[in-house]
């Protein structure tokens, strides 16, 4: 094992943390290429996103609601959830150690990779030990996170998405928008048009019909499944006392990825190990009520190394770091981590309802990307993404295992302000403007005079607003009026009223 | 708390006003005043009250909330039931404050911030839980729908609160707001910083409000007030906002300032 981990180092000054490896640079997605406020415009006034988004949340939103509210003790096993991922992360390096343990002696090989790089370049030699030229592949962020399709395709290999949303993603060379509906950005008039154009074998008289477009996708994908040699998934879980990893998904493409072919290789992240099978439990009830609405999600893999005769007899697991042990050191950071992927907080997300996934740049949108995909890259790589959330905190009353997003996208705006403060000697405008604030109001009569000041703003107002205010308070003008300075404070009345007081 | 007077038990209330509604929107502490010495309460100002530092510590300059911080529990301590017409002031006092005390390492400072933020109430909490009232005697002949502002909603639970003091308002027409829980986009500097996904946000927000037909649409927080009723008098909709504490305080004596407190 050549990673750190499961260490927290003990914090000193607010904001100095160890120096651990982030995801490297030029290699995956978890990078955007625009800031999110200029990436967000751009989607914004895409009115068949707009529209898509609008009735996809709301139909899940309602799904969701519905399903959790059947459970009585839907707030214990959220707490349950909670505390089984928090004491993971408390022995991490321990749990994954046993995990490899475990898969070792079932027959399983366990490789570990330290980030992206080398995550792409084990799976890239598996496969080429093969000789095998295409890989099917069930939906997997990781390895979406990683680029693996990218390193593949750089080495010979064709890798083929067989979930169906991943499919239209893939053939669009598009990029998905969502974690658990990836193509919710397209409409079924467009998803025929890029199965016609780029699916080989699909009929030209291909209609948008749901059921036909389903079915095209299932016969393509059938000639696939049968053909392909390798497999290649994700994991939702690793069982640490077993070895036992789990994927979870609805439409069957993920069984037939992980039987069929002759060899099976799993790209996951570190922080998915669970330490129990008992644990499971709790998680099979709190994910598929979150993610999907559902009380059970239609298919649910499970394998355990190698079965003699029967399934895969080459079986490997790469566990991923890529980021997250520098996560894992941050003490408030690191609940991150806890994530399940439901994306239960992207549905309730105001912000992503309206904006979608594209605007955050990074395979892990919403509020959960917003925490996640900073600490992954270093804040620094991702600063647009911790102030792209109003903090109405409507992701945290979802989260099922119990995340404090705002919290977390606080704190994250925090750090990425003390490592600006460290690293730029000429403090930006915002920096200045925000010390000369607190300056102000650190004193009752400096702030006394400074809401004196402010009254020269009724200049600037005529019948009770103001439509034109000067940057950067421009932005707010520009849709919306502001209020004039009232001719007394509320503090000049009072004493107006209670000279005699002290 | 109570002081013995021959008028009965008075109980004496220290008004932190927020800087916001003291500088821009006066008509709120002042409605705050005169609605708790109507309930027979003793309001004090204490002059020393500033603001409490949330925009700092959400727009990430922790270092520099502090003094705010430090002012805000230097100058309420002596007192022993402090109440602010804010919910998101009063989220802040509350789940903030101790937390960057501590990641300044001030631990005194933290625990004195976190004796300070539970007898800090937000105006709706103060007269229902504390206070134990719900008809406070108010007339308000208008059309009005209530907004759930998210960190009276989220952070501090006020529940239906607001409602039900507003539901024992005599002449008030009260009428459901659409998708009220939804946040309007306000979210403090994430108006500025992201102003186009706040616009797209205040947009289906003034929707609603427009939908209910509503004359006025109320809230518990200035902010978010100043976000949706800038919005609505930009479109020269002609609905105003008020906060929830004019509503409380107006009678048919003296009824609302009104307009002093809207943008429209």
């Amino acid at each position: 094992m050549t990673t750190f981990l499961g260490l927290p180092v003990r914090r000193g000054l607010a904001g100095s943390l160890p120096e651990l490896a982030h995801a490297p640079r030029g290699v995956g997605h978890l990078r955007a290429d625009q800031e999110f406020p200029v990436a967000a415009r751009r989607a914004l006034s895409d009115t068949q996103l707009r529209r898509n988004l609008g009735k996809a949340t709301a139909t899940i939103r309602a799904k969701r609601a519905a399903v959790v509210g059947e459970l009585p003790d839907w707030e214990e096993l959220r707490a349950a959830g909670q505390a089984i991922k928090a004491e993971t992360m408390t022995n991490l390096g321990g749990y994954l150690e046993q995990l490899e343990a475990a898969v070792t002696a079932r027959g399983g090989t366990v490789h570990w990779a330290r980030d992206a790089i080398e995550a792409n370049n084990i799976v890239t030699r598996l496969v080429q030990a093969t000789g095998a030229t295409e890989v099917v592949k069930v939906k997997s962020l990781a390895t979406d996170e990683i680029g693996l399709n990218d390193a593949l395709a750089a080495a010979g290999i064709s890798a083929y998405e067989t979930d169906l949303a991943e499919l239209i993603v893939q053939l669009g060379r598009d990029r998905p928008s969502h974690i658990l509906v990836p193509a919710i950005h397209r409409n079924r008039t467009e998803i025929r048009d890029i199965f016609v154009a780029e699916m080989g074998d699909a009929d030209p008289g291909l209609s948008d019909d749901p059921a036909a477009l389903a079915e095209a996708a299932r016969r393509h994908l059938r000639r696939k499944f049968l053909s392909a040699t390798v497999g290649i998934s994700g994991a939702n879980f690793a069982v640490a006392e077993t070895g036992t990893l789990c994927v979870v998904e609805s439409e069957g493409n993920g069984r037939m990825c992980v039987t069929l072919p002759r060899t099976l290789i799993t790209v996951m992240g570190i922080e998915k190990v669970i330490p129990r099978w008992a644990d499971l439990g709790v998680f099979m009830q709190l994910l598929p009520r979150s993610s999907t609405g559902e009380r059970m999600n239609p298919y649910t893999s499970m394998w355990t190394g190698v079965t003699p005769g029967d399934g895969p007899q080459s079986v490997h697991l790469v566990l991923l770091d890529n980021g997250r042990t520098a996560a894992l050191a941050d003490p408030v950071g690191r609940a991150a981590l806890h994530c399940i992927r439901c994306s239960a907080c992207l549905n309730v997300c105001p912000v992503y309802e309206r904006t979608g996934g594209h605007a955050y740049g990074s395979v892990y949108p919403g509020p959960i990307g917003a925490v996640l995909s900073p600490q992954l890259t270093g804040v620094e790589d991702n600063a647009s993404l911790p102030y792209a959330s109003s903090l109405c905190g409507a992701c945290y009353q979802v989260c099922p295992v119990k995340i404090d997003i705002p919290a977390l996208l606080v704190h994250l705006r925090a750090r990425h302000i003390e490592l600006q403060r460290s690293a730029r000697r000429v403090p930006s405008a915002e920096a200045i403007t925000m010390a000369a604030a607190s300056w102000v109001m650190a004193d009752p009569g400096r702030y006394a005079r400074a809401q004196a000041a402010s009254r020269s703003g009724r200049l600037l107002g005529s019948r009770g607003k103001i439509s034109a205010l000067p940057p950067p308070l421009a932005a707010w003008t520009r849709a919306r009026d502001a209020p004039v300075p009232p001719a007394q404070t509320f503090r000049q009345w009072w004493r107006s009223q209670h000279r005699d007081a002290p | 708390m109570a002081v013995h007077s021959i008028l009965g038990d008075v109980t004496r209330i220290a008004l932190f006003a927020t800087c916001l509604a003291d500088t821009l929107f006066p008509d709120v502490p002042r409605a705050t005043v005169t609605l708790l010495e109507r309930l027979g309460h003793r309001v004090v100002f204490p002059a020393s009250q500033t603001c409490c530092g949330q925009m700092h510590v959400n727009t990430g300059y922790q270092r520099e909330a502090l003094p705010l911080i430090r002012r805000y529990v230097d100058t309420f301590e002596p007192h022993e039931l402090i109440v602010a017409p804010s919910g998101s002031c009063v989220g802040s006092i509350a789940h903030q404050h101790a937390m960057v005390a501590r990641r300044h390492g001030d631990e005194r400072l933290a625990l004195r911030a976190e004796a300070v933020a539970a007898r800090t109430y937000e105006l709706s909490r103060l007269l229902v839980d504390v206070l134990g009232v719900e008809d406070v005697g108010a007339h308000y002949p208008h059309r009005v729908t209530y907004h759930p502002t998210c960190h009276s909603l989220r952070l501090l639970a006020v529940g239906d609160r607001p409602l039900r003091l507003l539901r024992h308002v005599s002449g008030i027409d009260l009428v459901p707001l659409p998708d009220a829980e939804v946040c309007c986009g306000f979210g403090g500097t994430f108006a500025v910083k992201n102003a186009d996904t706040s616009t797209a946000m205040l947009a289906d927000k003034m929707r609603n409000v427009l939908a209910t037909g509503a004359e006025v649409c109320t809230a518990g927080d200035s902010s978010c007030l100043m976000h949706i009723g800038g919005g609505l008098s930009r479109l020269r909709t002609g609905v105003k906002t008020v906060h929830l504490a004019e509503i409380l305080a107006a009678t048919a004596r003296a009824p609302a300032a009104g307009t002093a407190a809207a943008v429209s």
